[in-house]
């Protein structure tokens, strides 16, 4: 067994592991807790497979970005964890026969040897002056520049549409109305009094 | 050597257990989400697989398609999350049933 194969099956197993008990751990902080140390060891599996621009995105990205705003929201509700247990165990029995049965008709197919290393041997690894990030870009930008485009506009309508979603104007809130501050006039703001002038008690003794 | 049919396999483990999840966590939206992020995880594997195996960079695009479109999902989601909590401070999916759905 060679180092590749080693630190394949070995994140292979940490991310089996982190993945079960992402689904059954009771803290939902946790819970996030191990959704990042899966997405760490797909991304050091992407990296057996030369796919490293993915995985370097896929850290920064997803453990960056997206797994601290599940961090972010999930500390900041007040979750009752209890109630939201009920029934967990009792469709433990179903769910673990059916995700049995998936996975085995999945091997069934997989493991027939038609994705075997005799159907499609692994290419060889490339050298040092290959750089996955420059092929990624050459067919990105043209052959996909379109799709580029479209998942551009994807994230401009996700921002849109987080903003608008959790925006509330609090009432009370001071703000300045910039055409009403424009719009004044002298009237508005001075007023001209008529009176008899008066001689306060200062300045007699003067 | 690793073969191709490991990766695969692989994936459809992770695949099964976030299927598990949704089965198992029906009442928390928060876990929901997470297992759906597993989902399209396992489907990402299976493209970054092929296109190493099969030398072709058109998987490796699509891999970074679907980021785009699941980082979107999630900020959505989470927001939806955030205005459920914050209207009926509970995210029980057995609360939401004012849709009689």
């Amino acid at each position: 067994m060679n180092f590749l194969q080693f630190s394949f099956y070995l994140f292979s197993v940490i991310l089996i592991v982190a993945a079960s008990l992402v689904v059954t751990v009771r803290n939902p902080v946790k819970a996030v807790l191990y959704l990042v140390l899966v997405f760490f060891s797909a991304a050091c599996i992407w990296l057996t497979l030369e796919a490293e621009f993915l995985a370097i995105v896929l850290v920064l990205v997803y453990v960056g970005a997206v797994m601290v705003l599940f961090l972010f929201v999930v500390m900041m509700l007040d979750i009752d964890v209890a109630r939201l247990r009920e029934g967990f165990t009792q469709y433990l029995p179903a769910g673990l026969v059916i995700a049995g049965v998936m996975v085995a008709e999945l091997a069934v197919v997989m493991l027939s040897g038609r994705f075997g290393l005799d159907a499609l041997p692994r290419p060889v690894a490339r050298g040092v002056d290959y750089s996955n990030t420059r092929e990624l870009g050459l067919v990105l930008y043209t052959d996909y520049v379109y799709a580029f485009e479209m998942a551009a506009l994807i994230l401009l309508v996700a921002i849109i549409a987080a903003i608008s979603l959790t925006f509330r104007r609090r009432g009370g809130t001071k703000v300045q109305v910039i055409a009403e501050q424009l719009r004044v006039t002298k009237a508005d703001r001075l007023r001209i009094v008529k009176m008899s002038s008066e001689i306060t008690d200062g300045e007699k003794s003067q | 050597m690793i073969p191709l049919s490991h990766y695969l396999v692989l994936s459809g483990i992770l695949f099964a257990l976030s299927m598990i999840g949704i089965f198992l966590n029906r009442k928390n939206i928060v876990i929901l989400l997470m297992a759906i992020e597993l989902l399209l995880l396992s489907a990402n594997m299976n493209f970054v697989a092929f296109s190493h195996y099969l030398g072709n960079m058109s998987g490796q695009v699509f891999v970074f398609f679907i980021l785009t479109v699941a980082a979107a999902e999630a900020s959505i989601g989470l927001a939806i999350l955030i205005i459920v909590f914050r209207n009926r401070q509970s995210i029980n999916v057995q609360d939401l049933g004012s849709l009689r759905g």
